[in-house]
């Protein structure tokens, strides 16, 4: 059916959820026969509707893609996307509802690092419990596990049971395992959004290392400078279907352009915020420019505002909402929170149940040129995190006439502050 | 690795599951180092942080035939069909325990290992597997006790005590086949987990554990009653050890039952495991 030289070859693939029934994680007989009373009750009376297509969304729908063996293939997309749906289907996680696809090779994914992992065993036996659980053979494991032991940097406490061990040592062991899985199809899943930022580095070069070495990788990830150093072709998932198959440098200025967001503003449907939020509910963030218009692209030298529009739908203590600023390589700019100033954050302790815009101003002459993405988060400070999406809007920044645009260079870093030389003459030689 | 040359590579199809699918032994035996680890980490588990560790096997069922020789041997006075009571007690306790510990731990298997379900392929039916094995080092260490009350009670041994090999596979199969529907059942109900201990309650009444099989009328009637697949179980066991009312219709009856209850089992447990990981 396939070709020799691909390793992953996917037509038509459709995945359909039932949300009634994935949503109630615990449907108990009752609600089952409550539901079915229900159904007959309202088929009698003559207004039984397509009640089943309501419940039923697909979160793919007509995937289809190829991927050369030796090719790393990076899957861009929104949270709810179906990136992971994706993921979940090509690992065999859960099985398509239409389609057809072809895997060659051995398929090792990485939805989760640490997955099965028991606290009560000791690093040394979950290393084997988990090396078996992502498909290794125990010889493998035995071959690889001082390379395993040494990468973790967790030889002292190998024979302690991991509940004792700290979160990072836990995620440095768990990695550890997943990194010398040697499949020759690997599904990554966001792996690198966990640890610290210097073991955040040492695992994107392990999966340099695993792209470079002629395995199929496919890599999900909403850090698009790891997406671009990792992959050479990204397809752009948007709403459970494939918008753009191109090289990853395209692919990344695509989304982030164009199917990302449009004209400086961005409403959340109910749809797309997870129940978990809840009672934050996100409804919109724009930009807006020095005339107060919503805008995707603004001036340097004016000033730039941020708005977010929310609703509480209950009281909620110790809430802020904020954004991250970062470029689109996914560099972090700053971070700020509408109560960092010490009068809203006495003022705003508690915020009763309603509508809410929270809006900001950046000072002139602080982004140079370029384009930015906005994340947002609404968290309760070392309690709950409510909502956060990384990529919530993008927007461009025009240099003209900020401080040092007489010379036609492009000037390198996210800033551009006018700063306020001085130059001293100290006489004449 | 055997997978390095490429075009010798195994190839996987995606594609939507469609009605009853058939049983894949040969993938079972190719993930037979999975059913080996997860049946080890149960075993280890389960013992750690106890003092007495491992000797739980052997005091479970002693304690048990204690309780149920007092009430049942002295001041009942049930009739123990010819044997000492507490070794009457003791022949069908020990199956029972097999058999009660691999239903209570396999049907709540598929939920327990949630985690592993939504994030990793492999045959499902492996969770079931491992925790039913992992019930069976428990069983393998209490044996022990049946060689001590023979030595106790001076009674004869024969060559009979072999047939405890295939009876143990009886059990072990019987435990399998109703937590496949059990397991399966929970991953959507979990009303399934609640009933599960009263299940086991009456289930345990309707062997003939605190009674003999004598109580129950010859003929039709037994024969329904043997349709108990621990029925033919706990009779074999008594007699393989100690002689008394050999299990010869009701053994066979109940291996049928095993049998069908299995097979069906399996099927219904293929069909369910596409859905495990959406629904769990």
């Amino acid at each position: 059916m396939m070709d020799n030289e691909y390793s992953i070859f996917v037509r038509g693939i459709g995945k359909r959820y039932n949300i009634g029934a994935a949503q109630q994680r615990s449907d108990t007989l009752r609600d089952l026969i409550t539901a079915q009373a229900e159904r007959i009750g309202s088929t009698l009376r003559g207004k039984r509707q397509k009640a089943n297509n309501l419940n039923q969304i697909w979160a793919l729908r007509d995937v289809s893609f190829d991927v050369k063996r030796g090719q790393a293939l990076g899957i861009i997309g929104r949270n709810g996307a179906g990136k992971s749906t994706l993921l979940k289907v090509l690992s065999r996680v859960t099985d398509p509802t239409e389609g057809y696809g072809e895997l060659r090779g051995r398929v090792g994914s990485l939805l989760e690092v640490g997955t099965g992992f028991h606290p009560e065993l000791t690093g040394r036996e979950n290393i084997f419990l988990n090396g078996a659980i992502l498909g290794m053979h125990k010889k493998e494991i035995e071959a690889r596990f001082d390379e395993i032991v040494a990468f973790s940097e967790v030889e002292k406490f190998i024979d302690t049971p991991v509940k004792r061990y700290s979160s990072g040592m836990y995620l440095r062991l768990a990695f550890a395992v997943a990194a010398h899985l040697e499949p020759e199809i690997l599904v990554v899943d966001e792996v690198l959004a966990v640890g610290d930022a210097d073991f955040q580095r040492k695992c994107l070069g392990k999966m340099g290392d695993v792209a470079n070495s002629g395995r199929t990788v496919l890599f999900v990830s909403h850090n698009m400078s790891a997406i671009l150093r990792l992959t050479q072709d990204s397809i752009v998932l948007d709403k459970g279907k494939v918008l753009l198959r191109a090289p990853s440098n395209e692919a990344v200025d695509f989304y982030l352009n164009r199917g990302l967001s449009k004209l400086g503003e961005r409403f959340w449907e109910e749809d797309e915020v997870p129940e978990s939020s809840a009672p934050f509910r996100p409804l919109a963030i724009r930009i807006l420019d020095k005339q107060g218009q919503v805008s995707d692209s603004v001036r340097s030298v004016d000033p730039i505002r941020v708005e977010i529009d929310y609703e509480l739908t209950e009281d909620i203590t110790g809430l802020r909402v904020g954004f991250y600023l970062f470029t689109t390589r996914g560099e972090p700019v700053f971070t700020s929170f509408d109560i960092d100033s010490e009068e809203l954050f006495k003022a705003y302790t508690a915020r009763p149940k309603g509508v809410y815009t929270s809006r900001c101003t950046f000072p002139p002459d602080t982004l140079n040129e370029g384009r930015f993405l906005l994340g947002i988060n609404a968290s309760s400070y070392g309690i709950r995190r409510y909502f956060q999406d990384d990529q919530a809007l993008s927007f461009s920044v025009d240099a003209s006439g900020a401080p040092g645009t007489h010379w036609p260079e492009s000037r390198p870093g996210p800033v551009r502050p006018a700063l306020n030389w001085e130059i001293d003459e100290k006489g004449r030689v | 690795m055997a997978e390095a040359n490429p075009t010798a590579a195994q190839v996987v199809t995606l594609k939507p599951a469609k009605g009853w699918l058939g049983i894949d032994l040969k993938e079972l035996w190719r993930y037979r180092e999975l059913i080996y680890f997860l049946t080890w980490r149960d075993i280890k588990v389960r013992y750690k942080q106890a003092v007495l560790g491992v000797a739980w096997s052997v005091l479970q069922p002693v304690l048990t035939t204690a309780i149920t020789t007092v009430v049942f041997g002295v001041l009942l006075k049930v009739d123990s069909d010819g044997l000492p009571y507490p070794v009457f007690a003791l022949s069908a306790l020990l199956p029972w325990h097999l058999f009660q510990l691999s239903l209570q731990k396999s049907s709540v298997s598929l939920v327990g290992n949630s985690n592993l379900i939504t994030k990793v392929y492999f045959p499902r039916v492996i969770i079931p597997i491992s925790s039913v094995l992992a019930a069976l080092v428990d069983f393998g260490i209490s044996l022990v006790l049946l060689f001590i009350s023979i030595a106790v009670y001076k009674l004869p041994l024969t060559w009979n005590v072999l047939w405890v090999f295939p009876l143990t596979l009886l059990t072990v199969l019987a435990a399998l086949a109703v937590g496949q529907w059990l397991s399966a059942l929970n991953v959507q109900y979990r009303d399934v987990q609640q009933m599960v201990p009263f299940l086991i309650q009456i289930w345990m009444y309707a062997t003939p554990i605190v009674y003999p099989i004598t109580t129950i009328p010859e003929g039709t009637f037994r024969y329904l009653y043997s349709l108990n697949p621990m029925v033919g179980v706990v009779q074999g066991f008594r007699w393989a050890f100690f002689g008394g009312t050999p299990p010869d219709m009701t053994l066979a009856i109940s291996s049928l039952a095993v049998l069908v209850l299995l097979i069906t089992g399996l099927f219904f447990f293929r069909r369910m495991e596409k859905t495990f990981a959406d629904v769990v």
